[in-house]
């Protein structure tokens, strides 16, 4: 035991002497957080709708029509009752609800109203939908009034728009999750990673692999510390997120760290797995960099909505890690979901964490 | 004789730190000068100030006919330059190396073309033209460097630690070429902390701590510090 | 019984040969030599002894223990120095030196006066970072990590390079004074002075051990009359003894040239018949003497053949 709290002792040495090192564990969530806290307008396609339709008129069902066949929404559910309506949005299965009033027409004689729900945890896709929503909601009443041969400023909807879950639509609720996905990737994965191979490029590897250390020692003696230090980090962004840019914490706090650490074991066993394959830290950077940051930046639905991606992107989307540790993090913190709905997401990262482990551990040599 | 080098109180401080002091000497025309001292002895930042890399604090320097403070690009021109660590781009070829670094000295492209059909035929590598640098062994680097140090003729060839680590029938076949560049009245200038090598220079200067302690022949330097090869007298100079 | 025993040893990268069906043993208490070059195989012979790489074909043992089964137990009785001085550099040398003792589960009080003769040097900087040391302080304090939970066998990968001359001579000396202690040390170098200072060396090229013995043995198997030459015009010198008659070869040895005669031909009379053979040729200020062959013309020759 002497050995393996020697070892540790040492990585905190070798972190707390190294200002680079600091500056990336420290500095760079905060200035992240900060930095990506303005909006970036994304084009969207096919984004899940429900549709609450009491009225089922003529006019209400063209007007549903022309929306899904614009291209931009998909039909997920035809609504019964509010309630549903409810149920849909914590799941996360839809982006957006259309709520008609009962006795929906399209007459010169009444103005009639329709209601956009977005789902403004995803704030930057909630208005883009809401927008999409409305010039299509425009078009119709253009063309209704066409056909009827009437002045087109005599039909009128009206929308009423109404975000959930984040009624200021602040970017940076969608940020901050995003943000935490990615400085706990980069610290744990990026970081183990290249401390590794520091240890091959100065040769001191040899040495700790011909002393009586275990394979395993050396791997949780180098990971100990950054997983420590993660959660502090995680800790950092959440609080930086809940008393700067005002976030909600509507869920269980056991529950997030407890997936906070899981992921972090997805991360961990990854950065392992790297350090196995690169000779040095150059290497381990590239690989770290190329293969694990930008796509968990690009392909989790962190910037970009997974929905107006490509089919194949997609596919690789869903081998990311964040991709399902995102919706998690913001279930958890903005709907306040618990595992009865998040056991999806858990599960697949925790089959993850035990693939990367099993397979970095089988490559970690204990010869050269 | 002519001199080629000539340098004058030749001093470089850093802050209150003096990395070279007032160092005076002078090279003759193809003589295989040898620049010695131990890591941060002060030979890394003198040869700097001679190569027109870095400026001098006081003092002068002429180098092959110029003077390295007012006419650095005129001294550039005349020197050429190799390290054992890096000289020759590894991921090009012999052939693609020797017409790079004609073109950055200026050379014209027949120019570049009879000297590297020449160089080729003399290092009887005319098969390999086509070959990657990194896949030559150690010893054909070395003298595909040092011969690319010499594409533009010029006057003076810096050599730094040209010969550590090759296999002693390589060595030897390196000296000869640089016995051969002397003969022609190439001046080379060669820096190394091994001792071995600092055997082979006509005359050697010693640095201690910026200061130049010593400056003689090698046989001179044996016999003045009463010891059996230059390792000793390194030993018995850097003890004071 | 010997410490360290190799046995038909191969290993290549692919196309590249790096050790070539190498054997030899090393006694207890003896400090071994590979001579050779960069490049010879030096360091894979070293990490095939550190146990740290497998080798294509052949056996060592260590200790009597098998290398390859039961690396396990020799990895417990080896100290190992790399090429590079592998020491934490962001680490004062007392922190280093205290987390290698840890490691190898060993207490620096026990086994202090092992390393007291080299520490007692390096101690008054034992708060300055490794990174900041010397190449000489750099490698004493290595040495110091590789002895702290005293091994039997000391593997010592280049252990000169980056170092002056005053320190090398310095750790020539601690390791004559280790043998005291029954330590078999195992040391590589590329330079052929260091050679002397060992019991016994093997010179090594290509992967191939070329001669085994002690130094004054190599040296004693040289068979030529050997002369060393110089004039003012070393390049000509060398070009012309080539061709003189009885002339095996010539090159360049530090200031003189090496001159290597048939070994039919009697060494009298020689000095002066090169004399006048340079002379004719117009060269000046020449000097002739005969010379004791080194380990390194042992090695020029053991090329050539």
């Amino acid at each position: 035991m002497t050995r393996f709290s020697a070892f540790v002792q040492k990585e905190f040495r070798h972190i707390l002497r190294d200002r680079r090192t600091l500056m990336i564990l420290f500095g760079m969530p905060v200035i992240q957080v900060l930095l990506f806290g303005y909006v970036l307008t994304n084009e969207i396609k096919n984004a899940s709708i429900a549709v609450l339709d009491p009225a089922k008129t003529e006019e209400s069902i063209a007007l549903t029509n022309k929306l899904v066949s614009s291209g931009y929404f998909q039909l997920e559910q035809n609504l019964v009752s509010q309630e549903e309506l409810d149920r849909s949005f914590r799941s996360g299965k839809i982006k957006m609800a259309i709520v008609f009033p009962s006795d929906f027409i399209v007459d010169p004689s009444k103005p009639s109203s329709i209601q956009l729900i977005g789902d403004a945890s995803d704030p930057n896709t909630a208005t883009s939908l809401i927008q999409y929503a409305n010039a299509i909601i425009a078009d119709f009443v253009q063309e209704k009034a066409q056909d009827t041969g009437m002045a087109s400023n005599q039909l009128t909807i009206r929308t009423e728009t109404r975000m959930r879950y984040n009624p200021e639509q602040k970017a940076v609720f969608n940020f901050v999750p995003g943000v935490m996905t990615l400085i706990l990737m980069l610290v744990s994965a990026m970081m183990t990673s290249i401390t590794i191979a520091r240890e091959k490029e100065l040769g001191t590897m040899e040495v700790l692999l011909v002393s009586p250390l275990k394979p395993v020692q050396i791997i949780l003696g180098k990971t100990a510390p950054y997983l420590a230090l993660t959660l502090l980090n995680a800790l950092v962004v959440v609080l930086v997120g809940i008393y700067i840019f005002g976030m909600p914490l509507k869920g269980s706090i056991l529950l997030l760290t407890a997936e906070c650490v899981l992921y972090m074991f997805v991360a961990l066993s990854l950065g392992i797995f790297i350090s196995t394959k690169a000779k040095d830290q150059m290497t381990a950077m590239f690989i770290s960099a190329l293969g694990l940051m930008m796509p968990t930046m690009l392909l989790s639905g962190f910037i970009f909505p997974r929905e107006s991606m490509p089919v194949p992107l997609q596919v690789i989307g869903s081998a990311i890690p964040a991709t399902w540790f995102n919706p998690i993090i913001k279930g958890i913190m903005i709907k306040g979901t618990g595992l009865d709905v998040l056991w999806k997401q858990t599960a697949v990262l925790g089959g993850m964490a035990i693939f990367f482990l099993a397979v970095s551990l089988r490559n970690f040599k204990d010869r050269l | 004789m002519s001199t080629i080098i000539s340098t004058n109180q030749l001093t470089k401080t850093f802050g209150a730190f003096t990395a070279v002091n007032a160092i005076s000497l002078e090279v003759n025309k193809g003589e295989i000068f040898g620049f010695l001292g131990a890591n941060g002895a002060g030979k890394t930042t003198a040869l700097k100030m001679l190569t027109g890399l870095l400026t001098p604090s006081s003092g002068s320097a002429m180098v092959a006919g110029f003077d390295v403070w007012k006419q650095p690009e005129q001294v550039k021109k005349r020197i050429g330059y190799m390290s054992q660590k890096f000289s020759l781009y590894e991921d090009l070829t012999i052939r693609e190396n020797i017409r790079l670094f004609g073109g950055i000295y200026g050379l014209s492209m027949s120019d570049i073309r009879e000297k590297t059909s020449h160089l080729l035929q003399k290092l009887e590598l005319e098969k390999e033209a086509g070959t990657l640098v990194k896949s030559l062994p150690l010893g054909w680097k070395q003298k595909l460097a040092f011969s690319v140090a010499m594409l533009h003729d010029p006057k003076i060839v810096f050599l730094d630690e040209p010969t550590s680590g090759v296999d002693p029938l390589t060595r030897r076949q390196f000296w000869e070429l640089i016995y051969e560049a002397a003969h022609r009245g190439v001046t080379l200038m060669v820096t190394t902390h091994y001792m071995e090598e600092a055997e082979y220079c006509n005359r050697l200067s010693m640095m201690v701590d910026g200061s130049l302690v010593a400056l003689d022949t090698p046989g001179a330097l044996k016999t003045q510090y009463q010891a059996k090869n230059m390792d000793e007298v390194f030993r018995k100079i850097a003890r004071g | 019984m010997p410490v360290i025993e190799v046995q038909q040893l191969s290993k290549s990268y692919g196309p590249l040969q790096a050790l070539e069906n190498l054997s030899f043993q090393v006694e207890k208490g003896e400090i071994f030599g590979l001579i050779g070059p960069d490049g010879a195989g030096k360091t894979t012979l070293f990490r095939i002894l550190a146990t740290l790489l497998l080798p294509d074909q052949g056996s060592i043992q260590l200790c009597g223990l098998d290398g390859i089964k039961e690396y396990k137990k020799i990895r417990q009785m080896l100290g190992y120095m790399p090429g590079r001085f592998s020491l934490y550099q962001d680490l004062t040398v007392e922190e280093n030196l205290e987390f290698f003792a840890s490691v190898f589960g060993a207490s620096i009080q026990k086994n202090y006066d092992l390393i007291a003769p080299i520490y007692t040097q390096i101690e008054p900087f034992k708060d300055r970072r490794a990174g900041a040391l010397s190449g000489g302080m750099k490698q004493k304090l290595a040495l110091c990590c590789a002895l702290i939970h005293r091994p039997k066998v000391l593997l010592l990968d280049e252990p000169g390079t980056g170092v002056d001359p005053v320190s090398r001579q310095e750790f020539w000396e601690m390791l004559a004074d280790l043998r005291r202690y029954g330590i078999t040390m195992l040391v590589s170098t590329p330079n052929m002075d260091e050679a002397e200072l060992c019991d016994r060396i093997a010179l090594i090229q290509h992967g191939n051990i070329m001669a085994i013995d002690t130094p004054s043995g190599i040296t004693n198997s040289f068979q030529h009359p050997l002369f060393a030459v110089r004039s003012d015009n070393m390049y000509t010198l060398i070009k012309e003894l080539r061709e003189m008659e009885g002339v095996k070869d010539c090159y360049a040895f530090g200031e003189y040239a090496h001159v290597k005669l048939e070994p039919s031909i009697a060494p009298t009379d020689t000095t002066a018949k090169i004399f006048q053979f340079l002379e004719n040729n117009g060269h000046t200020q020449i000097d002739i003497k005969p010379t004791a062959p080194t380990i390194e013309d042992c090695f020029i020759e053991l090329m050539k053949s």
